[in-house]
């Protein structure tokens, strides 16, 4: 980027789109996107985790591989792992100054959530197909 | 430094204070505590993949799962687990609001903080009676 006394670009347009993690305004708004998304779904996860607390094992197969119950579990996984990406990253943005560590820990962030997101919707199709 | 005049020596009293100097509020304890439990909750994923996965294996991986989960110390940290989850998720909501710039002003702030925590507690409460009762203990 161009030092801002020899750049033509006004200060504004050199900020936009660009925080801490190079992306703004739109890491806040997908933030609080998913965080709209996962009222709805988290009491759902909530109530079907109450339903069958302790259930027997062919009664929580067959709940899970209802084609319904199926899309609401891969929505809710990962719209959760997604928010929890996001916000994770806020928070090692915060608090881990050091760069290299810094960057190591987003590495770790994205790859440990979307490690779990592969597995988890692995195991959703592998009941419901 | 002993021969440092007053206007340098360094002033002795915190410079940018943080936790330990502030008096707790349930407006600041709601706000660390969000944070607190979104990380927590992180490492619930690990579990819902767990019961997905057992689930996904077969009757054996999944009898393990609830074995682990009914013990004591399972149903300790499921405990934990509902707490953080209901605290974030309502929390959470309140935090919507204020992204709408709404609900700003401070006995507003501080009555939604103490709705929170008390509903965070009821809804706990009521989650475990109707997990127990959905396994017929009642």
């Amino acid at each position: 980027m161009a030092s801002p006394k020899t750049s033509l670009r006004t200060p504004l347009a050199r900020v936009r789109g660009l925080g801490a993690a190079k992306t703004g305004t739109g890491h806040f708004i997908a933030l609080r996107t998913l965080a709209v998304a996962l009222v709805p779904l988290g009491l759902w996860f909530l109530w079907a985790v109450i339903a069958h607390a302790g259930a027997p094992y062919a009664e929580v197969a067959a709940f899970l591989a209802h084609p319904v119950n199926a899309g609401l579990m891969l929505l809710f996984v990962v719209t959760t792992l997604w928010h929890f990406r996001l916000g994770f990253e806020e928070v090692i943005l915060d608090y881990v100054t050091h760069d290299g560590l810094k960057v190591a820990a987003l590495l770790a962030n994205t790859f440990f959530t979307a490690i779990l997101a592969v597995a988890s919707i692995f195991a959703i199709l592998k009941l419901a197909l | 430094m002993a021969d440092a005049t007053a206007s340098t020596r360094r002033p002795e009293r915190p410079l940018s204070p943080h936790l330990q100097i502030y008096r707790w509020s349930v407006t600041m304890f709601s706000s660390v505590f969000h944070r607190a439990t979104g990380i927590a909750l992180g490492a619930g994923t690990l579990l819902v993949a767990w019961w997905l996965i057992a689930a996904a294996m077969g009757p054996a991986a999944y009898d393990d799962f609830t074995a682990v989960a009914g013990h004591w110390f399972g149903r300790l940290v499921l405990l934990g687990f509902t707490v953080t989850f209901l605290f974030h998720l309502l929390n959470g909501i309140r935090h919507i609001f204020w992204d709408s710039g709404l609900g700003f002003e401070k006995p507003t702030a501080r009555f939604t903080g103490w709705l929170v925590v008390a509903l965070t507690g009821l809804l706990t409460l009521a989650v475990w009676v109707a997990a127990y009762a959905s396994m017929g203990k009642f």
